[in-house]
């Protein structure tokens, strides 16, 4: 079955579909990881974006459903060189295909994926829109592509109702923004009780329950369209409860305490991307799912300051709140996908509460 | 952390010779390291025994030494240069073992020397059995639980305690003989019994089997802080059992699902950090395909073979980065050279599939066994990169150059579907034709895999593979099917062979539909940043990246692939050496190779590199897009050589000698010709295509005649035929494969063997030096010790080779390089074989004598004249030193081959001695051979009665030296004769104790075996020679050798004190003698 990729500066794609027939429309972003595509599809920060794969070889180890970063896949669409027909793997459940048209999500590969590439790279990232309809009308379809805005997501994809994980260590609260499973489940490893809330729930209503400490999530679309949650953040900042926030948690600490977010040319999608911690100089190698930045000159460095870098482009990872209790990263220490390099953080968070408990 | 200012002048130790297992990748990364630490303002002093290695240039180190690489001239040389710092990790094993030795010794300590780049504790942990396993359990690292066994009893004890298969390892056995995987009691009573006796400790490891798991390897770098990063991983698609060098491995790792690839990546880094490396190293693991167990198989603490497959596929220097991390810099300080933009702490992110296959000497060693095992047989490996695993394994398989194409490429029609199942058992070199040939039979996936422990996802790529074949012959060939077969990189020829149309009328057809190969860049990052650096790839589904339109001339430089017997290193020198005059001359260079091994495919040699099969469709996509000005073949030995028809035909003008006159030399007629035209005599010939002609040509002639095919390197199939039965077997094998020339015979003439290189300008010779071979004519060139200056030549003799050599180059028009082999018999000169190009002996010669003749023979083929290069032409002032290059053989990694020589070369690598005195040069020859005597003072001599005069007096000579010699009854009675005591022993046929209980006794130095010639009795002695081989015994199948040996052995006490030197001034004085 002939698929296309449209984007929005009127280059066109042809090749295969897979998964759902659908057609959609999206922000084309692409991920540098080798593996773990099973975590990219249900990383909730993908919704509203579709994810080209740079490496060309996807499927081979099908899929295992306990690897999903969350209830469901949310990116739009999936956009692969070549998908394995026959997946190998002692824990593989189903196929790449399958999974896709079980939860109807249009994928197509074929395409020229580091074409593709490129083109992000040098264009910065763009909405295209990936169909079956061959008689597309060039002209409506670019209509349609350049409308198109990712927008606020969070509320699609965070829970709507508080869940509990029982552990018998520290109460963390979790804001799910649109977290993977692993932030949680990185906690109740470490014994802790795990309360995880909605996204739009308010500061007052989880500083009742009185945790021991909070715990920001990743999450999808631009960060500045979270104003609500943005208010609350701030409130959760004056607790001065003990807080570890990860990427889209990080970026809305920033904001609300004055700072600024840009958006990138093309983002961070990989699990390759070294970090340097400026405490101490050393580098980690990170998992990362980004196309916001931190602005860190934008804050008052009485207020906050640059904790972590990224070796390549220098661009923010992380920022300290002096005299506060409060550590935020841009990257990913739950990993999955990508390296667990950076999973002491939830160590320090650990101590961050008051250590072993 | 900056740069350590302390860290002045450091001393590198190089691998040595070339043999299976440690080959040119340490080539590679220690010219990698070498630049990478002359960038930084290091003096570097080198120290490598192998004269044919880039990293033995002066342009490449400071000081270098060819000298032996044993304890005692490292020592001298510290003492000598007086390094502040020593790298050891560039130099495989034998480097890292020698580092290890001088700070056991205190040695390093004493004389203010620090290990840079390692520790000594760092590579006990990793190397030290039992420390290595007390360290992994340490970090919870699983490894296969085993234990050292002394006698059967305990050994059966162990394996009950862990469960059979166990695998069994004699200790210091070579080539890992006696050896092997028991299933039960009654086998491992059976190995177990062999191995002990085999061992010279009698010891042997039993460890638990995890034979059938997946191999998995990781390269990890690390720095002083601590920092880490993965550069990448591979998978070997031959699972656990079939050593990585051997296996087909593929990387990234493609069956392995996020949760194994971060498990394993995770385990690499806590291994890497508890053993505490400072650069980089490889960690093996066997993985349960049917859990997330795993075990670490081993580590090595260094730069290794897998490591430079790991630097080319995905572009991350790691030797170089290494030796940035040994001056002191961390991860983050070094820049990566190929994005510009990121840094060496960057994980590499592949976009492509690259697929390694190895390449056996098989074709050499008839009788060799093919059985792939834990030890490595492989001499080389090619490497190739596409979109898909499918075009990868295509082109990794005809880069081979071993007459396979495709999947097709072996007939298993003799067997039923019965007697195949049982062949699809067979774990060797054609595991994965027959995995093919399963498929087109109809055996189930389930089953391939049952049987051969293949992940079902490479045997369904397989599959995918025997699915077009059967489209091709099924279907008619629309653009669709043809877009899709070039996808598969199916070749032109195959495609051809398939649809019943020639290769012309395919090639017309796809170019019609713009179906082409569009070219990718290698860049680290998967296009997430522009690479600066191009290094391409071909695939048929995707846009052309490649940026060709420089204005610049360009030259088109032909590598030589795969490193086998006859084509090694020698000619990556020639290849890299070339590239290199060419930049200088204002050129833009492209090479094409498809070794990644090699110095010519690493990313800043020349200015655009395409790692790419060396067929001649694959040259030509490449041909299309760059039009290059000129090509250059003479330098890459046959590889190259074969193309030149093609890219005549392709309208790329070869530049230097004229095709017409390659072949002429190779053309016996034409050659006739020449020599009748220029008045130079040689043996009687004729050319024959039959076995009967040859047997007519061969009367004709008289017995012993050469049997050889033309246009072949390294005497592939050359034999010296002494009846009809030798003649018909001999041309019988050659034709196993189609001719496409006559097959050459020749009067065979026992006498001095003489070889010159020479560089042409069209008028003028320019010849650096005449070499002798210490072996008569008979053995091959490349397997004879070779003297130079040679001995005790005549004047008159010097110049008829002088004059001849010029006569020829001057008949066959040559502009570049020229190699000729004579014979010196009864005082006439012969010439045996001309070949207009760079030959294995360049390397050599321009070291020795300080004449660059590449960087020449390339400035001629330019336009330039020897005299304007200012160099009189001729015959070059002799040297007032010897240098001698020694073959080294690989015998005890080949099970099963036979080690005599020769007309076919067997040797796989070369050392230099070098001295004053002859003998000095001899006795480092020998000794940068490995030969460490005495020390039992016992040899064994058996010889056919032809050589029994010429052996007494060598006999008697090791006798004066307190030898005692032990020789079977022919031989025994004839010292007898000539006054020459010895011990007789028994034939290995008779009844014990006989020869080889006297091996297995593990007393004996030396073994001196000349067997009868011919095809009958050549094979008589075999097993003494395979056992002696085995157990680590010198074996000499020549009475040249011999002599030469026990020469070397007299003078031994004289060359206590080796005199070191520095090949690196040679230039200086030769050209002061050249303005003489």
């Amino acid at each position: 079955m002939k698929a296309y990729l449209i984007l929005e500066n009127g280059k066109v794609f042809e090749g295969t579909g897979f998964g759902s027939p659908r057609e959609c429309v999206s922000e084309i972003v692409f991920n540098t990881s080798m593996t773990g595509y099973t975590q990219v599809l249900t990383d909730p920060s993908y919704a509203g974006q579709s994810v080209c794969m740079t490496y060309p070889l996807i499927g081979n180890y099908g899929i295992c459903y306990e690897d999903m970063e969350s209830s469901r896949p949310w990116l739009s669409g999936m956009i692969v060189h070549e998908v394995s027909r026959v997946p190998s793997n002692f824990r593989s459940e189903d196929t790449l295909d399958n999974f896709l048209k079980k939860y109807d999500i249009p994928g197509i590969q074929g395409i020229d994926t580091r074409a593709l590439t490129r083109i992000l790279r040098e264009k910065g990232v763009m909405n295209g829109m990936i169909t079956r309809n061959g008689d597309y009308d060039l002209d409506r379809v670019m209509e349609q592509l350049h409308a198109y805005k990712v927008g606020e997501v969070v509320g699609r994809v965070s829970r709507t109702q508080k869940e509990v994980l029982p552990g018998d260590g520290y109460k963390v609260a979790l804001l799910d923004y649109g977290a993977k499973d692993n932030i949680a489940r990185s906690l109740n490893e470490r014994g802790c009780q795990v309360t995880i809330y909605p996204a739009y729930t308010s500061a007052d209503e989880i500083l009742a329950d009185n945790p021991d400490g909070i715990m920001l999530s990743n999450g999808p679309g631009d960060p500045q369209s979270c104003g609500p949650i943005i208010q609350e953040v701030r409130k959760l900042y004056e607790s001065d409860k003990p807080i570890f926030a990860i990427c889209l948690g990080h970026q809305l600490m920033a904001l609300a305490m004055g700072g600024r977010t840009r958006k990138m040319r093309w983002g961070h999608r990989g699990g390759n991307h070294p970090v340097r911690d400026l405490a101490d100089g050393r580098v980690y190698i990170t998992s990362q799912n980004h196309g916001y930045v931190v602005v860190p000159e934008s804050l008052d460095p009485k207020i906050a300051v640059p904790a972590f870098e990224n070796v390549n482009d220098g661009s923010n990872e992380g920022m300290r709140y002096p005299g506060k209790n409060i550590m935020t990263v841009q990257f990913h220490p739950e990993a999955c996908p990508g390296p667990h390099d950076s999973s002491y953080l939830f160590d320090t968070f650990m101590q961050m509460m008051g250590g072993e408990n | 952390m900056p740069r350590d200012r302390s860290i002045k002048k450091v001393l590198m130790i190089g691998s040595g010779p070339i043999v299976i297992g440690q080959a040119a990748e340490f080539d590679y990364a220690g010219t990698q390291a070498c630049r990478s630490l002359k960038e930084e303002g290091v003096e570097v002093v080198l120290l490598n025994s192998n004269p044919a290695t880039i990293m033995t240039d002066k342009d490449i180190a400071d000081r270098v030494y060819i000298e032996p690489l044993t304890v005692d001239v490292v020592e001298q040389l510290i003492i000598k240069e007086k390094p502040d710092s020593i790298l050891p990790t560039m130099g495989g094993q034998a480097g890292l073992n020698l580092a290890m030795e001088l700070a056991d010794r205190g040695f390093l300590e004493e004389h203010h020397v620090r290990l840079i780049g390692t520790t000594p504790l760092t590579i006990k942990k990793a190397e030290d059995r039992q420390t290595f396993k007390d360290t992994m359990e340490s970090i919870g690292e699983p490894v296969a639980p085993s234990q050292v066994v002394h006698d059967v009893e305990n050994g059966i004890k162990f394996a009950n305690q862990i469960g059979y298969p166990v695998v069994l390892r004699p200790a210091y056995t070579l080539g890992g003989s006696g050896g092997g995987i028991a299933e039960n009691e009654e086998q491992l009573i059976d190995i177990l019994t062999t191995g002990l006796r085999l061992s010279r400790v009698h010891e042997v490891l039993v460890e638990r089997s995890i034979a059938g798991w997946k191999e998995i390897e990781y390269e990890v770098m690390r720095d002083h802080a601590g920092n880490c990063i993965t550069v990448c991983n591979m998978e070997n698609i031959d699972p656990v059992g079939v050593h990585t060098g051997d296996s087909v491995v593929v990387a990234p790792s493609q069956t392995l699902g996020e949760a194994e690839y971060q498990m394993l990546r995770s385990s690499a880094l806590r291994i890497i950090t508890a053993i505490g490396i400072t650069g980089g190293c490889n960690v093996q693991y066997a993985l349960n395909p049917d859990s997330m167990e795993y075990a670490v198989i081993e580590v090595n603490p260094r730069v290794s073979r897998s490591s430079a497959l790991a630097s080319k596929a995905a572009g991350y220097p790691i030797a170089k980065v290494a030796a940035k991390i040994a001056l002191g810099y961390n991860l983050d300080e070094i820049p990566n050279a190929i994005t510009g933009k990121t840094f060496a702490s960057f994980e590499p992110m592949l976009d492509y599939c690259v697929v390694k296959m190895p390449r056996f000497p098989f074709d050499k060693f008839i009788s060799a066994k093919r059985k792939l095992t834990t030890q490595m047989q492989a001499t080389g490996e090619v490497m190739s990169i596409c979109t898909n695993f499918e075009g990868a394994l295509m082109k990794a398989i005809r880069s081979l150059e071993q007459h396979v194409d495709s999947l097709m490429s072996y007939d298993f029609s003799e067997f039923d579907d019965e007697a195949f199942q049982e062949q699809l058992a067979i774990v060797d070199d054609k595991r994965i034709w027959r995995i093919a040939d399963a498929i087109r039979r109809g055996f189930p996936q389930d089953k391939i895999h049952e049987i051969t422990k293949i992940d079902i996802w490479f045997i369904d790529k397989i599959a995918v593979l025997v699915e077009m074949e059967n489209r091709l012959k099924m279907e008619p060939l629309t653009d669709e099917l043809m877009r899709e077969a070039k996808r598969l990189e199916f070749p032109d020829s195959v495609i051809g062979r398939m649809t019943g149309m020639s290769e012309e009328h395919v090639r017309v057809l796809r170019r019609a539909a713009g179906i082409n190969a569009a070219y990718k860049i290698v860049d680290s990052c998967a296009a997430e940043f522009e690479a600066v650096t191009p290094y391409y790839y071909s695939v048929y589904d995707g846009e052309n990246e490649a940026r060709v339109d420089t204005g610049k001339k360009k030259v088109l430089v032909l590598g030589s692939g795969p490193i086998r017997i006859g084509q090694g290193i020698e000619f990556d020198f020639c290849s890299v050496h070339c590239a290199w005059a060419f930049e200088k001359a204002g050129y833009e260079t492209i090479i094409v190779n498809n070794n990644p091994e090699t110095v010519s495919t690493d990313f800043d040699i020349a200015s655009r590199l395409y790692f790419e099969p060396l067929t001649p469709e694959d040259v030509e996509n490449i041909v299309r897009l760059e039009k290059p000005d000129g090509a250059v073949v003479q330098f890459g030995g046959q590889t190259a050589i074969k193309l030149t028809q093609d890219l005549i035909r392709m309208g790329v003008p070869i530049l230097g000698t004229d095709a017409k006159d390659v072949d002429a030399a190779e053309d016996r007629e034409l050659f006739d010709q020449i020599l009748q035209e220029t008045h130079i005599p040689r043996a009687a010939g004729h050319t024959v295509f039959t076995a009967e002609e040859g047997v007519k040509a061969a009367r004709e002639l008289g017995y012993p005649v050469l049997v050889r095919p033309s246009y072949v390197l390294g005497g592939q199939g050359m034999q010296i035929a002494i009846s009809d039965e030798d003649m018909v077997q001999y041309i019988n094998v050659i034709n196993r494969y189609t001719q496409e020339h006559p097959i050459l015979i020749d009067k065979y003439l026992s006498g001095r063997e003489i070889e010159v290189d020479a560089v042409c300008d069209g008028h003028d010779i320019l010849i650096p030096g005449i070499m002798e071979h210490i072996e008569r004519a008979g053995i091959h060139s490349g397997d004879s010790i070779s003297v130079y200056p040679a001995m005790e030549l005549p004047r008159q003799v010097k110049d008829t080779i002088e004059e001849y050599t010029k006569r020829l180059a001057r008949a066959l028009h040559v502009l570049g390089m020229i190699n000729i082999q004579f014979i010196y018999y009864q005082d006439q000169v012969y010439v045996i074989e001309v070949n207009p190009r760079s030959s294995r002996t360049v390397p050599y010669i321009s070291k020795v004598t300080g004449i660059p003749i590449v960087p020449l023979a390339a400035e001629v083929i330019m336009g330039k004249t020897i005299r304007e290069l200012g160099y009189t032409p001729g015959l070059q002032k002799e040297a007032d030193y010897f240098a001698i290059k020694m073959p080294v053989f690989s015998f005890e990694k080949i099970r099963g081959a036979d080690i005599f020589l020769g007309p076919e070369m067997k040797s796989t690598g070369e050392c230099l001695g070098i001295a004053r005195s002859f003998n000095e040069a001899l006795y480092k020859a020998f000794l940068g051979a490995g030969f460490r005597l005495p020390q039992h003072k016992n040899m064994i001599i058996t010889v056919r009665d032809s050589e029994k005069e010429a052996v007494v007096d060598i006999a008697r000579r090791f006798a004066a030296l307190g030898y005692h010699i032990y020789a079977t009854e022919g031989t025994e009675k004839y010292l007898k004769t000539r006054g020459v005591e010895s011990e007789l022993v028994r034939k290995l046929e008779e009844e014990t104790p006989n020869l080889l209980d006297l091996i297995l006794d593990h007393k004996i130095d030396l073994v001196i075996d000349i067997p009868m010639e011919g095809a009958e009795h050549s094979h008589d002695g075999f097993v003494i020679r395979r056992n002696a081989i085995e157990t680590g015994v010198n074996v000499l199948t020549a009475i040249d050798t011999a002599r030469a040996l026990v020469s070397s052995l007299e003078n031994a006490d004289k060359n206590s004190e080796l005199e070191l030197i520095d090949i690196a001034q040679i230039d200086s004085r030769v050209e002061k003698a050249h303005e003489d």
